[in-house]
């Protein structure tokens, strides 16, 4: 079974959620919409205090190429524009919508029924409109722009679209309960993405942990043309978007590259039935499916959330926080972060909520570094993140960036493979950040 | 015998050879430095902290030496003092300056400021503001992980371990600004000394508006600009919703520490204020009661 070659770690999968139906979060009374939600330029507001929207109604819209419209996730009335705190405590500008009724009044062109829609009718560019229009972002984690994807630059040709349904990351379970209740619909949801980059070869990518959506996977891919599912071993990170270019089709990425340098162009699976919506339905990127998970969590399983409810009513539908709680996670345990705010609302880039036990959440005691290379073993990206930490402690940033620190994926295979317990991915990202903003700045001052 | 005395004429001879080659060389090659580098080496400080800007005390006499005024070079550990001695070696007039200190802007102690999560990553106050706001509600204060102790080559700050900040060393610091750069969250600030070492700052950083500020921190700045009122010498400007008290402006007279609801406001090193007499606590207790 095919897997990529340099790295990787194998944790426990813990996959508590896995097979619980997709259950629907009943609607906030009050959405804060964050403005900023993808990567790139954050959305400029085009309602105005006292306006009234319709849920998939654009209530921001993109600013620039690299950016996406923001719509209404309710309807309701905007009450103001203003920050609202994310979920560590930091600003961000956002639309808040104070329900009106039920707050679930609809536009008229998005069509609702859940009848499948087979039906091609439009061309690539009038496809890749519509995912633009729709606001639909990489919803794998890192929300970027899924239109400027599919718009490879001049000179490159694609050859191949791979579809990230590795969900690698423990604990959660969203995509792969997604697959399992929306099979045929991210099938056609693939062929439109076909359809727009215009190729005819997509490689499905699924870690072996999901034995029952390969099966069905490949019963529905025996019916569509092109479509490939590929098993791939349990490893970790296998989701990232190189690992996975490497682990399908053994071809690395080189350094500082985007995958089409290697003719490749990777989606998500949820964004790819995001797509399918947007396009089919019309509908635009309003909701997502998300995991509330946790050893202690009672009512645990994969939830779809409206974006602007707040992560602390999810919360409470999955049976709210359990006592000896110790750190509530946005995301999964490897490259999630540690929630201080459970206020946040939901938005594109919540995947999922990690609820650990104080005694799972327990860091242990770092010691010296012996030296062992059990970090430059485990990482993917083939760096020594060792040498990496000890530079960004002395803040030796111009070595850093010498040593490919913008190469790094914050996977975290550094951290759980060091037995000294040290920080390792600490350092790293904040190394990282560091020298991004270096390069940023003379960017500009070039 | 002949052997011996063969060796040494040899030897002696590759030796004046090898003499003049490398005098000849040494003539060629020859670096022309000024002697007045050394001069003003030998009257620095010899710290090498970087506060002057340059990478170190042998770089800033080279500097001194090919400027044509030393209006621009300061070496902020030395002073005046230092300057005047560079100047009389230079023949330049040397330009007064007030010695300055590091002041912590931030008084959010435990008791003020309330710890709303418990942080447990890696010791490093950059390693935290990148991840989130701080274990307490307020973004913009002290995270107290004591990256500015790290760097502080003078000893002269250390963090307190009752209130979780960190306090400058008046008689240590050299005001090199090594903690300023350090501190991600720019709550240190280079202030004037000032006579006798007195100053009065503002000793918070918190943009938000008064309500946010308060809930987050007992002791934070709330823009409500009574200070700014008060102020005769117009030395306290208020910019989104925090007071600042410009040094070179600030005439002491300390007025605003008392004018300040929230106690944000610090004076160093004053005497002790006498007690108010009857007809001041009646004049200053109806504004206190009204805006309690």
């Amino acid at each position: 079974m095919k897997t990529f070659r340099i790295g990787g770690i194998h944790p426990t999968d813990h996959k508590l959620s896995a097979n619980i139906p997709i259950e629907t979060v009943a609607l906030p009374k009050q959405a804060i919409v964050p403005l900023s939600q993808h990567i790139g330029a954050p959305a400029q507001p085009i309602v105005e205090k006292g306006d009234h929207v319709k849920v998939g109604q654009v209530i921001a819209a993109a600013n620039g190429f690299v950016s996406v419209n923001v719509h209404a996730p309710i309807s309701g009335v905007v009450t103001k524009i203003d920050t609202a705190l994310d979920a560590w405590g930091l600003p961000m500008p956002s639309i808040f919508i104070d329900a009106e009724e039920d707050g679930d009044e609809w536009l008229e062109t998005i069509d609702r029924t859940p009848d499948l829609n087979r039906i091609y009718k439009l061309t690539g560019k009038e496809i890749i409109k519509k995912i633009q229009d729709a606001g639909i972002v990489g919803l794998g984690g890192a929300c970027f722009p899924t239109h400027v994807k599919l718009s490879p630059p001049p000179g490159s040709k694609v050859e191949v679209l791979i579809i990230n349904a590795v969900e690698c990351e423990p604990y959660l379970t969203c995509d792969h309960q997604l697959m399992l209740e929306r099979g045929e619909e991210i099938f056609i949801g693939i062929s439109l993405l076909m359809r727009a980059l215009e190729i005819e070869h997509a490689i499905v990518g699924i870690e072996n942990n999901k034995k029952d959506a390969i099966e069905l996977f490949q019963k529905i891919a025996n019916r569509h043309f092109g479509i490939e599912i590929c098993p791939l071993k349990l490893r970790y990170p296998q989701g990232g978007e190189k690992q996975l270019i490497d682990a399908t089709i053994g071809r690395q990425v080189p350094s500082g590259a985007l995958p089409i340098a290697v003719g490749a162009v990777v989606q998500n699976v949820a964004t790819v039935y995001a797509v399918y919506e947007a396009v089919q339905k019309n509908k635009p990127l309003i909701d997502r499916v998300m995991t509330v998970t946790g050893e202690s969590v009672t009512r645990r399983g994969n939830y779809l959330v409206r974006f602007g409810t707040p992560l602390a009513d999810v919360i409470a539908q999955a049976g709210g926080i359990p006592e000896n709680t110790g750190k509530i996670i946005a995301g999964g345990p490897m490259m999630g972060r540690a929630m201080s705010n459970v206020n946040m609302p939901a938005h594109k880039r919540t995947s999922g909520i990690l609820i650990m036990t104080e005694a799972e959440s327990v860091r242990r005691e770092p010691v010296n570094c012996m030296r062992c290379g059990k970090c430059v073993e485990a990482c993917p990206m083939g760096l020594e993140p060792f040498l990496l930490v000890r530079q960004a402690e002395m803040r030796l940033w111009d070595d850093m960036e010498q040593n490919a620190i913008m190469d790094c994926i914050e996977c975290g295979c550094c951290l759980y493979s060091c037995p000294s317990n040290r920080p390792l991915l600490d350092y790293v990202r904040m190394g990282k950040a560091t020298v991004g903003g270096i390069i940023r700045t003379r960017a500009t001052q070039k | 015998m002949n052997l011996i005395v063969i060796s040494l004429i040899t030897l002696g001879v590759i030796g004046c050879i090898s003499a003049v080659v490398l005098y000849l060389a040494a003539q060629k090659f020859k670096v022309e430095e000024d002697p007045r580098i050394d001069e003003v080496e030998a009257v620095l400080p010899g710290a090498n902290c970087g506060g002057c800007g340059k990478p170190g005390c042998r770089n800033f006499a080279e500097a001194c030496v090919k400027a044509d005024s030393l209006d621009n070079l300061l070496c902020p550990v030395g002073g005046s003092p230092t300057m005047a001695k560079v100047g009389e070696i230079l023949g330049l007039a040397a330009v007064e300056s007030e010695p300055m200190i590091a002041v912590v802007r931030c008084n959010g102690t435990c008791e003020h400021r309330p710890k709303t999560s418990h942080y447990d990553g890696a010791r490093s106050c950059q390693i935290m503001h990148n991840l989130y706001a701080g274990e307490t509600g307020c973004m913009y204060g002290c995270l107290g992980c004591g990256d500015c102790v790290a760097v502080c080559k003078f000893d002269a700050i250390h963090m307190n371990p009752e209130t979780g900040l960190p306090e400058v060393d008046e008689d240590k610091c050299t005001a090199c600004g090594a903690c300023v750069k350090a501190c991600p969250k720019n709550i240190i600030e280079l202030r004037k000394k000032g006579p006798k070492g007195r100053r009065i700052f503002v000793s918070c950083v918190n943009k938000d508006k008064g309500g946010v500020a308060r809930k987050a921190c007992a002791v934070a700045c709330i823009g409500c600009s009574k200070c700014e009122k008060e102020c005769a010498f117009d030395a306290i400007t208020i910019t989104n919703n925090l007071a600042y008290i410009d040094y070179d402006k600030c005439r002491l007279c300390r007025k605003c520490v008392v004018v300040c609801p929230t106690n944000a406001i610090h004076e160093i090193n004053f005497p002790a204020r006498k007690p108010l007499t009857e007809s001041q606590t009646a004049e200053v207790k109806p504004t206190e009661t009204l805006n309690a």
